[in-house]
C-alpha cells in the first residue's frame, strides 16, 4: 500500500513561503479565510498566520442556523491558538431569504447556496481588509469535486490544494490545530448530521491511498485493481473525478479570433512581478 | 590554482528585466567584495523562468550595445560571471540561454537544447532549439555551460568533457516536487545526485546553481552545490532561500584525481563513435530499442 507520508518541514517552508510571495506580490499583505471549524480551514489559518504574522489574517465564523456548535466553538479555539483577527457573520438571513422563495428546495441547492453565501461574504470581507482570499480545499476533494463551484472552491491563492486530506492531518498534527478538530469526523456542515465520508461512502484514509495510486503514481484501473482496491470502487472514484473535472478549469471560452485568452494569450498571474 | 566561486541563488522579477539586472549589479559587488573571480547566475536569472508569452518582450543580444549587457560587462572587467537570459538570434528565434562574460568580453553564449515540454514545463512552445554543446577557454581553464534539462540528458556533459570541459557550469530553474517523508524534494535529490554523479565520471568540477522564490503555484528550491573530481561536495546552500554561497576549488585537483584515476586518458572515443555509427546506421531496422 502507498505511503503518503510528507516531511511536514519541508511542506511548511514551502508553503508559508508560497502564501507570503503570492500574497506580496499582488500587492498585499494580509489574508482572509473562512474558518468552518474544519481541520483544512484551521490548518490555512494556522499557515498564513505563520506566514503573515497573525494581525494579518482574518478568520471569518459564518454560522448558519443549523450549524453545529461545535463549528464555531472549534473555529473559536484556532482563533485564540492563532491570534489572528476574527469576525463572526452570520448566513441566515441572508441564505434564507432566498431559500425561501422556493419551497421545494432539496438540500443539496440549499448546501450550495450557504457555501456561495459564505463566498460573498468573504470577497466583501476581502475588500474591506485589504486582503486575499486564502482558500481551504484539499487535494481529495479537489479531485472528487466534492466542493461548491463559486462556493467554498473561490479564493484568491490556495496554499493546500495540493495535500491529500491524509497529508493535512500529518501537517495539522505538527503545526499544533487542536486536537478536537484533528479527531472529529469530517463534515462541509450543510445539514445536520452530514458527514463527508458518510456521503462520499468511503473513507479518506482509502480513497486518499487510492487517488495517490491513480493521480501521483499514475497507476491504470486496472493496475489499482491489482494493487488490491475493490473494482466497483476504483471505477466509481475514476468516475467521479472525470465527471468533476469542470470545477477544477476555467470555463471555456469559445475561439474565433487569432488570440484568445485561456488558448494562445498565457501568462503567469505574477506577469510584471 | 585556486580559484574563489560564487553561487548566486537568487529570487527573480517575472519578466522585469531592469530589476533583476538591479539584483545582479548588487551581487556582483557582494561576491567581488568576498574575493570571489566568478560568479555564476541561475537559468533565467535576468527575466524569470515561466515566461510564455512574455518570452519575445525580453529578449537580449549580448553585446556592449545592449544596455542590459553593457553594464554586465563592464562589471565582468572585476569579475567573470555566468548569466541567464533570453537571446534572440538575427533570424528571431528565441533561446533559453547562458552567457560567460570576462574582462568585458561575452567568451561564450550556450543555447539550451534540450527543452522539457512534459508534465508541468512548456519550453518547446515558446522557445527555438538550441544545437550546440561545446567547451571554451576561460581564465580558469576550459568550462562548459549546460541550462537545466540539458544536464539530465547524460550526452551533454559527456560531450562537453570530451570538448576539454574541466569545469562544468551548470544552471537551472527546477521547480520543486516530489515531496514524500524525505526532508529533500525528490526534484532536489535527484540534481544532487546526477551533479555528484558527472564531478565523479568525468573526474570534473561541477558547479550548479538554482534560482529560488514562487511563480505561481511553483517553487524553485535553490541548493547550489560544487563538486570536485573526486565526486565530493564540496558545498552546498541552503534550500528554498536567497544566498551567495562561496566555494574556493583547488584546480589541481584535476592532475591529482586524473592521475590516480585515469577514465578520461582510457575512454575510447573512437569505440564510441564506431557504435553510435552502427546503432544510428540501424535506426530504421525492425529490432531497433
Amino acid at each position: 500500500m502507498p505511503d503518503l507520508t510528507i516531511n511536514t518541514d519541508v511542506a511548511r517552508q514551502i508553503l508559508t513561503g508560497f502564501i507570503r510571495s503570492e500574497i506580496n506580490r499582488m500587492g498585499f499583505s494580509r489574508a482572509v479565510i473562512g474558518l468552518s471549524g474544519g481541520i483544512d480551514s484551521a490548518l490555512s489559518c494556522y499557515l498564513a498566520a505563520e506566514a503573515l504574522g497573525p494581525n494579518n489574517v482574518l478568520a471569518v465564523r459564518m454560522p448558519y442556523k443549523t450549524s453545529s456548535n461545535d463549528s464555531l466553538s472549534h473555529a473559536q479555539m484556532v482563533i485564540d491558538a492563532t491570534g489572528v483577527q476574527s469576525k463572526t457573520i452570520p448566513i441566515t438571513e441572508m441564505a434564507d431569504s432566498l431559500i425561501a422563495c422556493f419551497p421545494e428546495m432539496d438540500h443539496n441547492r440549499q448546501g450550495n447556496i450557504m457555501a456561495r453565501m459564505r463566498m460573498i461574504i468573504l470577497y466583501d470581507q476581502s475588500a474591506d481588509f485589504h486582503g486575499l482570499v486564502v482558500g481551504t480545499g484539499n487535494k481529495t476533494e479537489i479531485l472528487l469535486g466534492y466542493t461548491t463551484l463559486f462556493g467554498d472552491s473561490a479564493c484568491a491563492i490556495n496554499p493546500i490544494g495540493d495535500l491529500y486530506k491524509t497529508q493535512i492531518r500529518q501537517l495539522s498534527k505538527i503545526m499544533g490545530v487542536p486536537q478536537p478538530i484533528q479527531e472529529k469526523p469530517p463534515t462541509a456542515d450543510l445539514w445536520i448530521g452530514q458527514t463527508d465520508e458518510g456521503e462520499l461512502g468511503y473513507s479518506y484514509a482509502e480513497v486518499d491511498k487510492l487517488l495517490y495510486l491513480l493521480v501521483d503514481q499514475r497507476y491504470t484501473p486496472a493496475q489499482c485493481v491489482e494493487a488490491g482496491f475493490s473494482e466497483t470502487f476504483v471505477r466509481a472514484v475514476v468516475e467521479r473525478m472525470r465527471r468533476n473535472q469542470f470545477k477544477r478549469v476555467m470555463p471555456p471560452i469559445a475561439k474565433l479570433s487569432n488570440r484568445t485568452v485561456g488558448y494562445d494569450f498565457l501568462y503567469l498571474r505574477d506577469w510584471g512581478t | 590554482m585556486k580559484l574563489t566561486l560564487a553561487l548566486a541563488q537568487i529570487n527573480t522579477c517575472l519578466g522585469k528585466v531592469e530589476e533583476n539586472l538591479e539584483k545582479h549589479l548588487a551581487l556582483v559587488k557582494e561576491a567581488q567584495s568576498a574575493g570571489a573571480a566568478l560568479l555564476v547566475f541561475p537559468e533565467l536569472s535576468l527575466t524569470g523562468y515561466v515566461l510564455q508569452d512574455i518570452a519575445a518582450t525580453v529578449a537580449h543580444r549580448p553585446s556592449q550595445e545592449d544596455p542590459i549587457f553593457r553594464p554586465l560587462l563592464e562589471a565582468s572587467q572585476n569579475i567573470d560571471m555566468v548569466v541567464g537570459f533570453v537571446d534572440e538570434d538575427s533570424r528571431n528565434r528565441f533561446f533559453i540561454s547562458a552567457a560567460y562574460l570576462s574582462h568585458g568580453e561575452v567568451l561564450h553564449v550556450h543555447h539550451k537544447v534540450y527543452l522539457p515540454t512534459y508534465g508541468l514545463f512548456d519550453e518547446g512552445r515558446f522557445f527555438a532549439w538550441g544545437d550546440n554543446i561545446q567547451a571554451f577557454d576561460t581564465p580558469f581553464g576550459r568550462a562548459g555551460m549546460l541550462i537545466c534539462e540539458d544536464f539530465w540528458h547524460a550526452s551533454p556533459p559527456y560531450l562537453l568533457w570530451l570538448d576539454g570541459a574541466d569545469i562544468f557550469i551548470f544552471i537551472s530553474a527546477s521547480p520543486g516536487r516530489g515531496l514524500s517523508a524525505n526532508p529533500k524534494l525528490e526534484s532536489a535529490r535527484w540534481v544532487d545526485h546526477i551533479n555528484r554523479a558527472y564531478a565523479s565520471l568525468f573526474t570534473s568540477f561541477v558547479l550548479h546553481t538554482n534560482r529560488i522564490g514562487f511563480e505561481d503555484g511553483l517553487n524553485f528550491w535553490g541548493g547550489a552545490a560544487v563538486y570536485d573530481p573526486n565526486g565530493a561536495e564540496v558545498v552546498h546552500g541552503p534550500y528554498h532561500q536567497e544566498a551567495l554561497t562561496l566555494a574556493e576549488i583547488d584546480l589541481n585537483q584535476l592532475h591529482r584525481t586524473r592521475a590516480r584515476l585515469p577514465l578520461l586518458r582510457d575512454e575510447r572515443t573512437g569505440l564510441v563513435l564506431r557504435e553510435m555509427n552502427r546503432i544510428l546506421s540501424n535506426q530504421n531496422s525492425k529490432d531497433r530499442r
